[in-house]
């Protein structure tokens, strides 16, 4: 065979894969085509693509209603097509027992970061999780406040470098980081409580899963499912994206361990 | 011919270039192109044909671009069988 005859099957061959038979992985039709507008390499792309992925796999879309938080995921209507209120900061979980309350069919959850749920919404979040809601909560944990400018979180680690804490965290004066999944692990009313991590493939997997299983556990009206995700945060950690995530799996993942914390028991 | 086994298509001007897709892919198949898209990032691009459509670059893209085929391995279908009168040679026909 000619050398120009090879090269031409080669490119038959190569452009042959691309058909819509062997697509594989592709975006889900609930997230549209406006681009994201994070940061490069931010955590919080993945996390939208996995719920938007959910929604589309249960085919709930018309029956769900998220409540988006107020930090730097307050666009996340103009990326999904999914319907989203805006509550004030620290509102969401009154305004999620509402709309479940009103409208039990519906599939309720809402998507926060630590500022919103583990320093300003503290007394919210406790009280909902006691109250034991059938919602789901998605808590974003990257140990900074991303939108206002990097400043600390109470889930920032100790030492930890942030705008308002040049010299890192002391824990003398700001106190210890807060493990807010932990606390509310042991409130009765929470049925299903886990924590993700979205920095590799297999991560990203575990955490598809589990948000998979908040919705299930909803439709079958088995109480609050609470799930953490510890994400990166590459502007204000002052970090490539990449570096990020090693930091994340090298700093993060040790002091706010991986896996489930409360699993609901087999019923015989 | 090489035996091509997957392959992805990036949509470059939503890329944000932060190499994420690069550390994740096992086969160390993709790179930043010295090219700029409109947005001024510098976008991902593939530059070997060694693709085994993994997945893993698509799972930890924040913003969703990446689109992953795999060849399919069509199973070989029956098609005829033929014996002779005697019945001790058959021969199966696949497509």
């Amino acid at each position: 065979m000619l050398e120009e005859e090879k090269h031409y099957e080669d490119v038959i061959e190569q452009e042959s894969i691309c058909i819509s038979d062997n697509v594989v992985y592709d975006k889900p039709e609930t997230l549209t085509s406006t681009p994201m507008h994070y940061c490069p390499g931010c955590g919080h792309g993945v996390a939208h693509r996995l719920i938007a992925e959910v929604i589309a796999e249960l085919d709930i879309q018309d029956k769900t209603i998220g409540v988006a938080p107020v930090g730097c995921a307050v666009f996340a209507t103009t990326t999904s097509t999914l319907t989203c209120l805006k509550p004030h900061t620290a509102e969401h979980l009154q305004v999620a027992t509402g709309i479940k309350r009103v409208l039990p069919d519906k599939y309720v959850f809402s998507y926060q970061g630590d500022g919103d749920l583990a320093a300003i919404g503290t007394g919210e979040t406790i009280h909902t999780c006691n109250r034991g809601e059938n919602i789901l909560i998605i808590f974003i944990n990257n140990g900074i406040y991303g939108m206002t400018g990097g400043q600390m979180a109470p889930t920032s680690l100790a030492g930890m470098k942030t705008t308002t804490t040049p010299f890192g965290r002391d824990v003398g004066e700001a106190g210890y980081p807060l493990k807010i999944t932990e606390l509310i692990a042991q409130l009765p009313g929470v049925y299903y409580c886990t924590r993700v991590a979205v920095n590799t493939p297999n991560n990203v997997r575990r955490a598809k899963k589990a948000i998979y299983n908040g919705f299930k556990y909803q439709e079958l009206k088995k109480g609050l499912s609470f799930v953490e995700i510890v994400t990166n945060c590459p502007s204000n950690w002052k970090m490539t994206p990449v570096e990020s995530n090693k930091w994340l799996e090298e700093n993060m993942l040790p002091f706010y361990q991986l896996g489930d914390l409360k699993v609901p028991q087999k019923e015989n | 011919m090489a035996k091509v086994k997957g392959d992805i298509i990036i949509d470059i001007e939503k890329c944000k270039g932060c190499e994420l897709c690069a550390a994740a892919c096992p086969q160390h198949s993709l790179e930043l192109s010295r090219k700029l898209n409109s947005k001024g990032y510098h976008y991902i691009v593939k530059i070997e044909d060694n693709c085994t459509g993994c997945t893993n670059c698509a799972l930890v893209c924040p913003d969703s671009i990446i689109k992953v085929f795999r060849r399919t391995e069509k199973k070989k279908e029956q098609v005829a069988t033929i014996t002779n009168v005697t019945g001790d040679i058959t021969v199966t026909m696949t497509s």
